[in-house]
Parts: structure tokens; sequence; C-alpha cells
């Protein structure tokens, strides 16, 4: 074993392998990094000194800045993007849940045309969308309202398509029977049973709807107009805009984001799991 | 609800155990809003593709009215150069940026495959970051290190004695790229992951005792495996080049070369808000959605029928 590692070890074929790794996690890693530094810096010596490594260290400062700036306007940006991409995933995935396990344990006619109607929507993207959506929704008086973001947000054919496939195989027919000669409702059997054994697929719908929204700008930018209903993307390019006029703003603008892509970052390394488990269901049966 | 009569046949009872009128129940809300927000603002968009405002009187001073235009923002769109163009650029973006970014996920999970799963695991996850971030906040990022004065790329480059210009009217364009491919290179690869874990390691096994080394494996066996994982992340890349549209939008201050019609929904978003033409813009929102559904069936036929030939 110990021969066969050391005789591997000092391939070139290894040694280039591991160099390759190496720099591909480099250069994912790099804009992170310059992040982490530049959210420690001074205006001034984000020009003046080298991008790569520390200048006088004041984090605390900085993001004390950050969140007391115009009468606390990026904590509530914050609050925002979290009741965006909340809110939305959540219903998402109870929305999808419910039409997957339709899909799924019923016979019903229509049942192909309405999946089929629902794998269109997964070929449609969003920003394809958002426009179309923008004239609909000014028209009813739905524009610069939390529901004109909250309402699109909801709808996740994937999540659907992924619902319908795990409902399949993880819900059991004839546990289903049981539970109605036990003289349960549908719906309480959907409550308690289904939802239940269908909790790994809504772990990640919920986690791809919540990436989705949180990383939406197009639908965001033009249903609202009042910077106070704003997510942070929307709040922080802002911020950068009017950095030519106000030049503390671009330090305001690298600590805003510094602070949003902490959480994410986390979330991402510690739930990898659960979005390998829904790519291999989801996207890659047939 | 339940028929509790038929409870007594037990042939019957199979048969009304399952409610499935109740199916209706459980897709209503979902149908309801996809309904709401998704067909709906469709049909309503195509609807104002096809209207005009025409203003009357003396030098088109009187009061304006919307009329029925047929598909006359239709032609007046595919009459603009320059919206043209901005399909051309990102058929040029697209056919360099996605081969690109699909060779490098592809390479990067196979190469993960070699590697003991501690490390794996932790690449994996460092690869796959970029996708949490927002396409607009990585953009912000990516132009902090493109902008002269700020990046410290432009500063070792220019210790080279090298003077990037990576703003440029010739290099935005492939910044641009840079920028798509570190957001979602990580996330191919991690759906090529997931079909490579789903090939039973028998297979493995068995090529190994035939002879096959690494390379020979990762070739004749992985990647044929992986093909309907790169032909879905093939499609939504597509997808996804044609409608680019933050990532422009928000370099736009820092390239000149970034104009309103950079890109197709750049210039649809410009008509609707700079230039309040809502109906040209609904206009070219369906001409970009319709593309953008023919290029990805058209490459779905294509490698359909190219598999066919296969066998």
């Amino acid at each position: 074993m110990t021969a066969a590692r050391m005789r591997t070890g000092l391939r070139p074929g290894r040694i280039l392998l591991v160099a390759f790794l190496a720099l591909a996690a480099g250069y994912f890693l790099l804009p992170v990094y310059w992040l982490a530094v530049a959210a420690t810096k001074s205006n001034e010596s984000l020009y003046g000194s080298f991008g790569l490594w520390f200048d006088n260290p004041r984090l605390w400062h900085n993001l004390s800045q950050v969140f007391t700036y115009n009468d606390h306007i990026y904590p509530r940006w914050a609050l925002n993007s979290l009741l965006y991409a909340g809110a939305g995933a959540v219903l998402a995935t109870l929305l999808s849940a419910a039409a997957g396990f339709a899909l799924a344990k019923y016979r019903f006619r229509g049942r192909e045309a309405v999946f089929k109607c629902v794998l269109a929507g997964v070929l449609l993207p969003s920003t394809a969308l958002a426009l179309p959506l923008y004239l609909m929704f000014n028209k009813i008086g739905l524009t610069n309202t939390y529901w004109g973001v909250l309402i699109p947000s909801m709808v996740s054919p994937f999540g659907v398509y992924l619902c319908r496939i795990y409902a399949e195989a993880a819900v059991p027919d004839n546990l289903l029977e049981a539970a109605r000669v036990d003289g349960a409702s549908e719906e309480r059997i959907f409550g308690t049973v289904v939802l239940r054994l269908m909790t790994p697929a809504l772990v990640t719908v919920f986690l791809f709807q919540f990436v989705h929204i949180w990383n939406n700008y197009f639908l965001p930018l033009v249903m609202l107009s009042d910077d106070r209903k704003y997510p942070i993307t929307l709040g922080l390019v802002t911020w950068e805009r009017a950095a030519d006029r106000t030049a503390e703003l671009t330090q305001y603008t690298v600590g805003g984001a510094f602070v949003s892509v902490i959480p994410l970052a986390v979330a991402m390394l510690v739930l990898q799991r659960y979005w390998r488990t829904g790519l291999t269901e989801g996207s890659v049966k047939e | 609800m339940t028929p509790s009569s038929t409870r007594r046949k037990p042939a019957a009872r199979r048969r009304s155990a399952r409610p499935d009128r109740k199916a209706w129940t459980f897709l209503g809300p979902f149908l309801a809003v996809y309904l709401f927000a998704m067909i709906l603002p469709i049909c309503y968009a195509i609807y104002q593709s096809l209207l005009k405002v025409e203003r009357s009187g003396p030098l088109g001073l009187g009061e304006p009215k919307v009329t029925f235009a047929g598909l006359e923002n239709y032609t007046l769109a595919l009459e603009q150069t320059a919206f043209l163009e901005g399909f051309g650029r990102v058929l040029l973006f697209g056919a360099v940026q996605v081969p690109v970014m699909l060779l490098l996920a592809l390479v990067l999970a196979l190469l993960l495959d070699q590697v003991k799963d501690r490390w794996a695991g932790l690449l994996r996850a460092t690869y796959f970051l970029p996708y949490g971030i927002p396409g607009v906040i990585a953009t912000l990022l990516w132009g902090f290190l493109y902008v002269p004065g700020i990046s410290p790329i432009n500063d070792l480059l220019a210790e080279l004695g090298f003077q990037p210009d990576f703003l440029g009217y010739d290099s935005v364009l492939w910044s641009i790229a840079n920028i798509v491919v570190w957001e979602f290179t990580g996330y191919n690869m991690l759906i090529i992951v997931a079909q490579l874990k789903s090939i039973p390691q028998e297979l493995y096994e068995a090529a190994r005792i035939d002879g096959a080394g690494p390379w020979q494996v990762a070739l004749r066996i992985k990647l044929p495996l992986v093909r309907p994982a790169l032909i879905l992340t093939c499609v939504f890349s597509i997808i996804g080049t044609m409608q680019l549209f933050a990532e422009p939008l928000v370099l736009k201050k820092l390239a000149p070369a970034v104009t309103n019609d950079y890109t197709p929904n750049l210039s649809a978003y410009f008509d609707a808000f700079a230039n309040a033409n809502v109906y040209l813009a609904a206009a070219k929102s369906v001409l970009l959605a319709v593309a953008a559904m023919v290029l990805s069936f058209g490459f779905l036929s294509l490698v359909g029928r190219s598999r066919k030939e296969d066998r």
C-alpha cells in the first residue's frame, strides 16, 4: 500500500494532476480572497496598496460604516434578500411538493399534459420572463411591492419535476393505501406521511430556489423602484454606481459584498451533500 | 367524499381507494401561480408586442393612441443593426464560452475522480463556491480585478512588462466570458460528478482487470457515460448565454464598449426603461425567448440524430 502510494506519488502525471487541481482552486478562490483582503482596507489603500495583501486592517470599522450608512439601509437590504429568498423558497418548495406528489401518485386525465407544461417551464429562463412579468404586473399595480418579487419566486418548475421523480421512488403506494383504509384524508396523508418521506428532495428544492432568488437581479431590478424594498444585489450596484460622486461608497460596496458572500459561502460548503443529491435525482435521470 | 359503500367489495375498493380527483387539489396552488406568473405574462407580452403608440395631429403632437401594429415591432427590431449585432455577439460569446466552460468542468470532474475522497470533497466545494455568489456581485468583484489602479492582476502583469486592458473594446467580451466561466464551471462540474457517481464501480474494476489505465478508463468509459450530463449542461448553458444581462449591465460603468444594445436582453431592457417603448421591448423579449428555444431544441435534436447514427 505504502509502496504503491509512493510510486504513484512520484509519477509526473500525479504531480501534474495535483498542480492543475490546485491552480483551479486558486482561480476560483482569487476573487473571494481579494474581497476578504479588500474589506479590511480604507478607501485610500484600496487604490494605494497591493490588492492581494493587507494594509492597516480595520475590518470592524469598515463594517460598522457599511451597516449604518444612509440610515441603516444595508441591514434592511439584507433582511429583504432573506425575505424574498427565504419565504419565496419555502412557498415554492411546498407548492412543488404538492404538485410533484399529485403527478406521481394519482392517475387522472391531463396528467401528462400538465407535466409537459411544467417541463417547458424548466427550459424557460427567468431572465426571459422578467420583462413580460413587469409589463403585466405594471398593468395590475403589483410593481414596486414585495409581492411583485415574491409571487414569481414561488414558481419552481424544476422543483415540481424533482419532487415528482422523488415521490415516485420514495412514497410507496401500499403505505398510502393503508393510510386511506385507516380513514385518513388525502390532505392529512400528505401533511404527515408524504412530506416526511420526501424531506431530502424538499431540502434540495429549497436550496436551489433559495440561491436562485438570492442571485436573481433582473426581476427585482425591473419590479422595484423604492430602494428600501431592494435586495442586497440591487442595493450594492446602486452604491457602486454612486461611487463616482461619493468616493467612500467604493469601500462600502466592497464591505457589503463581503458580508453578503460569507453566509452563502458557508452554506455552499456545509450543504454540499444536498446539492449533489438534487443533481443526481433531478437532472441526470431520464 | 370517500364512497364508504364500496368498501365491502375488495375489488371495487381497490379502484376507488385512490381518489384520483384529489390530484387537482394538490396541483391547484402550483398551477394557479404557474399560470399567473409564467403563462399569463408570456401571453400578455405577445399581445403587447403587437401594439404601438400612434400620435396624430400636426408634428405628431396630438393625443397618443395605442393601436394594433401587426408585426411592425418585429420588423422594426429586426431592422435595428445594433440589436442584430447584439445577437451575433452573444452567439460568438456562447460559441467560445460554453465549450471552454464545459471542457473545464469535465476535466475537473474527471480529475477529482482520481483524488482521495477527503481532498476531492474539499476541492469540489471550492470549485462550486462561486455558484452561491450572485452574478452581479461576482461582476462587481471581477470589475475591481479588471480596473487599473485597484486590480492586483494589472499590478502584477505590469511588473512583468504587460499592459493589459481587460475593459477595452475588443477584450471586454472575453472579460465577461471569464466571469461567467468563474460562476458556473463548478455547478456544471457537480452535475457531471453526480453522473459519474451513479456509474457502478464494477465497471471500473472490470476495465482495470482488462488492463485499462486511468486515462483509458476516463476516455473510453467515463466520457461516454457522462454524455447525458454534458448534453443537459450544454442546453442550460446555451439558454443562459442568450439571456446574458446582469454581467454586461454592471460592467457598463467601467467599460465604454458595453453599449445599450450590447446583448439582446440589454436592448429590450433599455427599450422598456430608457426609451419608454414597451411594445418594442416586448417584441424583443419574445424574439429572444424564441431564439433560445430554437437553439436548445435544435441542439437536442442534433444530439438525438447523432446518437441514432451511432447505433
